[in-house]
């Protein structure tokens, strides 16, 4: 059965579906018409506060690619939460979506942060930088094809690199509590990792070049 | 040898020079990310006017783990130490966040008993949360001794929660589907005993603030938001409440029995930080209440879910003994809980404000997609906007306020 808050929603906007969901209603809804049921909600359903925003990666080569989710608040009827969901526009290197600063200025953050960790671009944007990452950091770390342990990169400080020849490395993954893959889990997988003492950040493991040059 | 010196005429000078006629510029200035006023590694990247800000650009992320990708990457239990280190200053109440929401999704019921000590952590954890948060405030506007007073009630806290948990800072106290030990036998009244003695301190320490006269100047009418910004910023906690809206998910939308027990929820007048401070010192009066309800009506029973086969670990006693039990034990720690496919977004009403978990599963061990909505990553959002026009000693005050943990901003 659909909840009311659903059937008042898909009145309004007849292309909206719902979402599978085990908690609150969720509604799916297409990408351009996103600003304008939130818009609805914010102001005629008084779902006033926008608790979260975030994307959702379902790995390489899937459409969608990318799902962006808001999940809103209402401080007028408490404790009644309500979850849209918008499958990205866009390539997949560089997925799009529109910006909803114009309606939440806490959004600002949110989608800085979406941009950040999955490159997704927010149209209308009024800032749209890197917030946990440095500027200038070439990958977007929570796309699922970005690798745990991390990609050798270059410092965010190019003459500190030149003094010291240091650069940000790939984590040593030996022996951590980590699984080996996300969703479907085989017992063999899944068991941690040997531990393998032959390489460290001193020594390098074989065929790699050392960890850290410091030049002496 | 007779030398000349010719001294001119200053004041004369000084009239010559027309006052309108200096040139002055904007300054940049950057506050942090290591100053004792950022608690943590908050970076302000300040515009001024002489002293006055005229813009503010909060630069976030020097403590960035990564924590939703190491959470793509491991069982559901393995995450729970993660969690203590996302708001470090209340794991305890992170602890119990992260456990309901896996639960809900697991469509699991924990016992009464598993509900109440979970509350009781909780309350305590924001106490201590409120303790620090109160110190820090003090000192930062220049009240040294509060702070002395706060460690000494919070120390006696962290003895408590190392006597039920094994650790003062990083608990990891629940698993999913309960929590890892009852209560140690007698702890219960030294709860209580802690809440006898710590009333009237309180009273003592809130009292060297809220009519204190420097105080209250620094502090009163500084940093105003208003109801509508704090709605529109996605303020949450203490900060949402001092600017007048009554929001508390533990009234509205209560989760781990929250309803079983009598309490205010004290909520601002203006919006200021002196708001802000009133409202955390009623709140830690207001969490005694509960602690004291709780111990008063502990139920008895198990405290952890006993029908969850897949997902809690047996009784230590049964794997050494018992070859079914081994088993689960064994599955649980190499594939990890089973959870069914879905998707839950759960949150908790925690110290900093309102701390939500996403959880996409496809089912299996391991969540899809975790994303942890922190409280005080949008607290700071809002930074931008308060801080225009305000002095540098206001900034202090505004951001010893807001009461943030970089922890958690950062994840």
């Amino acid at each position: 059965m659909a909840d009311a808050l659903v059937t008042a929603l898909q009145g309004r906007f007849p292309s909206i579906t719902e979402r599978a969901s085990a908690d609150h209603p969720a509604v799916n809804v297409p990408l351009d018409e996103i600003v304008a049921v939130l818009r609805y909600l914010r102001d005629e359903q008084g779902f006033d506060l926008l608790m979260d925003l975030t994307a959702i990666d379902w790995s390489e080569g899937a459409s969608p690619r990318f799902t962006v989710v808001y999940h809103l608040l209402s401080t007028a009827r408490p404790g009644s939460y309500v979850r849209v969901a918008a499958a990205c526009a866009g390539t997949e290197a560089e997925p799009t979506a529109p910006s909803i600063v114009s309606l939440w200025p806490g959004a600002n953050w949110h989608e800085r942060e979406c941009f950040d960790m999955f490159g997704i671009k927010f149209d209308g944007h009024p800032d749209l930088r890197r917030i946990l990452m440095w500027d200038g950091y070439p990958y977007h770390p929570l796309r699922k094809e970005f690798p745990l342990a991390g990609i050798e990169t270059a410092l965010p400080v190019a003459d500190i690199e030149e003094e010291t020849g240091t650069r940000v490395v790939a984590a040593p993954m030996a022996g951590g509590p980590f699984v080996a893959s996300t969703g479907e889990i085989n017992l063999t997988e899944a068991e941690p990792r040997a531990k393998d003492q032959s390489w460290s950040d001193r020594a390098a493991q074989p065929g790699q070049t050392p960890l850290r040059q410091v030049k002496e | 040898m007779a030398t000349e010196f010719s001294y001119p005429d200053s004041a004369a000078k000084a009239a010559q020079a027309a006052p309108a006629e200096f040139e002055t510029e904007k300054m940049s200035l950057s506050m942090g990310p290591s100053h004792p006023s950022t608690h943590g590694v908050l970076r302000l990247q300040m515009e001024l006017d002489g002293e006055i800000l005229t813009k503010a650009d909060p630069v976030v992320g020097y403590l960035h783990r990564g924590d939703e990708k190491i959470a793509e990457n491991m069982t559901y239990n393995q995450f729970v130490p993660y969690t203590d280190r996302l708001d470090y200053l209340a794991p305890l109440a992170n602890n119990m966040a992260y456990a309901i929401a896996v639960e809900r999704l697991a469509g699991l019921k924990v016992p009464p008993r598993c509900e109440a000590i979970r509350v009781l952590t909780a309350e305590m954890a924001r106490v201590s949360s409120h303790l620090m948060g109160l110190g820090a405030f003090g000192l930062d506007v220049g009240a040294w001794t509060v702070l002395l007073y706060t460690l000494e009630e919070r120390e006696k806290l962290y003895k408590l929660f190392e006597e039920l948990t094994g650790a003062r800072f990083t608990t990891s106290y629940t698993r999913i589907g309960g929590v890892t030990r009852d209560v140690p036998e007698g702890w219960l009244g030294r709860v209580l005993a802690f809440c006898d003695q710590f009333l009237p301190i309180l009273e003592e320490t809130l009292a060297l603030l809220t009519r204190n006269r420097i105080f209250m100047d620094r502090t009163a009418g500084v940093g105003v938001i208003s109801r509508a910004d704090a709605i529109a910023y996605g303020l949450t906690g203490p900060n949402l409440r001092g600017s007048g809206v009554g929001l508390d998910l533990r009234k509205d939308k209560p989760y781990s029995g929250y309803e079983h027990y009598e309490f205010d929820v004290p909520v601002g007048a203006t919006g200021d930080c002196y708001d802000r401070y009133l409202v955390r010192g009623e709140e830690m009066r207001q969490s005694i209440r509960i602690i004291r309800q709780v111990a008063a009506k502990l139920p008895d029973g198990p405290w952890y879910a006993e029908d969850a086969k897949r997902i809690f670990a047996p009784p230590k006693d049964k794997i050494l003994t018992s070859m079914e039990e081994l088993i689960q034990n064994f599955m649980i720690v190499t594939e990890g809980p089973q959870i069914p496919a879905g998707e839950v977004y759960f949150e908790a009403e925690n110290p900093k404000g309102i701390l939500g978990f996403y959880i996409v599963s496809k089912g299996g061990g391991v969540p899809y997609r975790l994303k942890i909505r922190s409280p005080s990553f949008c607290n700071l959002s809002i930074l931008p906007k308060i801080c225009v026009g305000c002095l540098i000693s206001d900034v202090v005050a505004i951001l010893g306020s807001l009461d943030f943990v970089m922890g958690e901003c950062d994840r």
